[in-house]
């Protein structure tokens, strides 16, 4: 596949969606669902409101597809950022609410805003990192194969296998990176072109 | 999205990190990193073998022939380079144990260290959450609810869209083994039960290849290309796209399949509702080729049902063979099936009477005047009540000629339209004309190819 048909598919896709078509919505529904889906449960942790973001994600694009600006990345990383915002949001929501009943300190919401969007962030970043890496990752900590099996596994040498391996941590170290109390509906960092 | 270049924390400006850093760099020598996730002898796993000492990378002259596994005299660069490993718990004990000692003497490594260890508490399983496929309508629904489509989908079209989107969900949790397992395909043929041997993949191909049957009716590029049998007879197309490959086969059906259904459904929708009278050829071959062969045409609004259907009770085929619960249609769409199956009922008893397969005629009536009917009532969500006029398609189906009764459950009679169920299994009460009883459910059985 030619290397800029992704963004064509990308534009084509807001194409169709500003044109008012059906059809392509429930493409974009089914190409994304499960990513929004996703993002949503790790930050929430309730099938319920994640279902109910899903809802909101999409038919905020359905509803605004030339928000969606194809320069500055995939549409993919755009429905990311729409779904972690929206499940943070969320998630601040309800945990000031829980708050002002007199549960928990102002410091206890930050610190699990904070880590709910930081594991929301880094499934996206496991899934959208180079599959050298990825698979380098998988070997090493889901089948706790040490470096240099990780390397013979992938035939690469053994410092390769020990580069991927740290690379591939500091790509994911990056979700911790945004403060909590900085997302919002400008927060787009995490999601950007680079990933 | 790809970042080879991830810039190495020693060679460029440091990004922020906590208070805690830099300041006390160097100022105590234990580790001050606590060590990463507890080491495998501890979760009852077999230790990861340590091959036994192929001389590499370690550049310091007192390596005394015992190679890398062992963790002295490993200089920095080594050291830093290990430090993804050593957060994953993959390095050797003495390795581990070198950098340990190392991140109490070099702050940017043990800033770097206590950073990875982090992350490597952000990796998790990949969930596995099974999206409730009613969720796609409810989501869908409320989009167009808010914006009208300038292009909606024709509500004929609906069902096929629903019924190819929860197949592909499904398709899409399956793993690379899963498409090779055996499938057995099954309908009724002169009345007996028939069936087939394939594979998941090989459900998918006849999928790909019938549906193509529509996207002619369409004008759309037929997936079988100059292989394709001049007889629109869907078995024929089946056998030729199985038999076209010398392999069998894979997941790699699925693109050209989905691709397929997304433009039928994109195609169907641009030509709008009134689109659903065009007509959709389709061939049953003789048996010699295309001697004796006979073709008859539906109208593309009860052929998109069809393929809907189809799609589904494959799917219930798959999902069977790999183990996965599936759900029926939802109501709506469930009922157009079985209205679709009730409508063919009494052009099929014609056929089967000329056949001799079912009962002559008792009584002829004008067209379009009531005539002796069965009334068949299909309970459950998505079920209703129909007149099947038993003597001719010509006669309407009327509540007043009633000469029998069957009562079943709606899943229950798609399965029978299926060949998924014997006509005489099939779980229906039955009150009347025993001879119009059989003669429907047999009709009914009838109605199913591979």
């Amino acid at each position: 596949m030619p290397k800029d048909a992704p963004r064509r598919w990308d534009r084509r896709m807001q194409q169709r969606l500003a044109h008012g078509e059906a059809a392509a919505l429930g493409e974009l529904y089914d190409h994304f669902a499960s990513l929004v889906h996703g993002l949503a449960h790790r930050v929430l942790g309730d099938v319920a409101a994640a279902d109910r973001i899903t809802r909101e994600v999409f038919t905020h694009i359905w509803e605004n597809p030339e928000a969606y600006d194809p320069k500055q990345g995939p549409l993919r990383s755009w429905i990311a950022m729409l779904a972690h915002q929206q499940a943070v949001r969320r998630l601040r929501h309800t945990e000031s609410a829980a708050l002002a009943d007199g549960e928990g300190t102002p410091e206890d919401l930050e610190r699990k805003v904070h880590r709910a969007s930081a594991a929301a962030r880094a499934d996206y970043i496991v899934t959208a990192m180079p599959a050298p890496l990825r698979a380098a990752l998988e070997l090493a900590y889901f089948q706790r194969r040490d470096y240099r099996q990780t390397a013979a596994d992938l035939g690469v040498t053994e410092d390769e296998a020990r580069r991927r391996l740290r690379l591939g941590l500091q790509l994911l170290a990056t979700a911790h990176d945004i403060p909590a109390h900085t997302e919002g509906p400008t927060g787009t960092t995490g999601y950007g072109r680079a990933l | 999205m790809n970042r080879p270049d991830q810039p190495d924390p020693h060679d460029g400006e440091e990004p922020g990190r906590g208070p805690r850093d830099g300041d006390r760099q160097g100022d105590h020598r234990t580790p001050r990193i606590p060590a990463p996730r507890s080491p495998v002898e501890d979760g009852g796993l077999p230790l990861p073998q340590v091959p036994g000492a192929p001389p590499h990378h370690v550049q310091d002259a007192r390596d005394n022939g015992d190679g890398g596994s062992r963790g002295d005299g490993l200089d920095h660069h080594v050291l830093k380079s290990l430090l993804g490993a050593w957060a994953l718990s993959a390095c050797s004990a003495p390795e581990a144990t070198a950098v340990e000692e190392h991140l109490g003497t070099c702050g940017p490594c043990a800033e770097e260290a206590l950073r990875l260890r982090d992350a490597v508490g952000l990796l998790h399983p990949e969930e596995s959450l099974d999206l409730d496929p009613g969720l796609r309508t409810r989501v869908l629904e409320s989009c167009l609810g808010r914006r009208p489509p300038r292009i909606p989908l024709p509500e004929w079209a609906a069902p096929y869209d629903a019924e190819t989107a929860r197949l592909d969900a499904l398709l899409r949790d399956i793993g690379d083994a899963e498409w090779h397992a055996p499938v057995r395909l099954r309908w009724f043929e002169d009345d007996v039960p028939v069936n087939r041997k394939t594979t998941v993949a090989g459900v998918i191909a006849h999928l790909l290849a019938v549906d193509g049957l529509v996207g002619a009716a369409l004008g759309l590029t037929d997936p079988l290309g100059v292989d394709a049998p001049p007889v629109p007879d869907p078995t024929r197309r089946t056998e030729t796209f199985w038999g076209a490959s010398r392999f069998p086969p894979t997941r790699a059906v699925r693109e050209p399949w989905r691709d397929q259904t997304h433009e039928l459904i994109r195609t169907v929708s641009f030509a709008g509702g009134g689109s659903g009278r065009l007509g959709v050829e389709y061939g049953v071959a003789g048996a010699r080729g295309a001697e004796g062969c006979r073709t008859f045409t539906v109208p593309l609004r009860d052929s998109m049902v069809e393929r809907a259907f189809e799609c589904w009770i494959h799917a219930e085929d798959i999902a069977e063979a790999v183990d996965y619960p599936y759900e029926p249609p939802s109501p709506r769409h469930l009922h157009h099936m079985i209205d679709l199956a009730a409508r063919m009922l009494p052009v099929t008893l014609a056929e089967r009477r000329r056949a001799g397969r079912a009962a002559p005629s008792r009584e002829l009536v004008a067209a379009g005047a009531p005539g002796r009917s069965l009334r068949l009532e299909v309970e459950g969500v998505g079920g209703g009540e129909w007149f099947i006029p038993l003597d001719s398609p010509g006669a309407s189906g009327s509540a007043e000629c009633e000469v029998a009764h069957i009562a079943l459950d709606g899943v229950e009679f798609c399965r029978l339209a299926a060949g998924h169920v014997a006509p005489e299994e099939a779980a229906a009460g039955q009150m009347g004309d025993r001879e119009a009883i059989r003669d429907v459910l047999f009709a009914a059985a009838s109605l199913s190819r591979l």
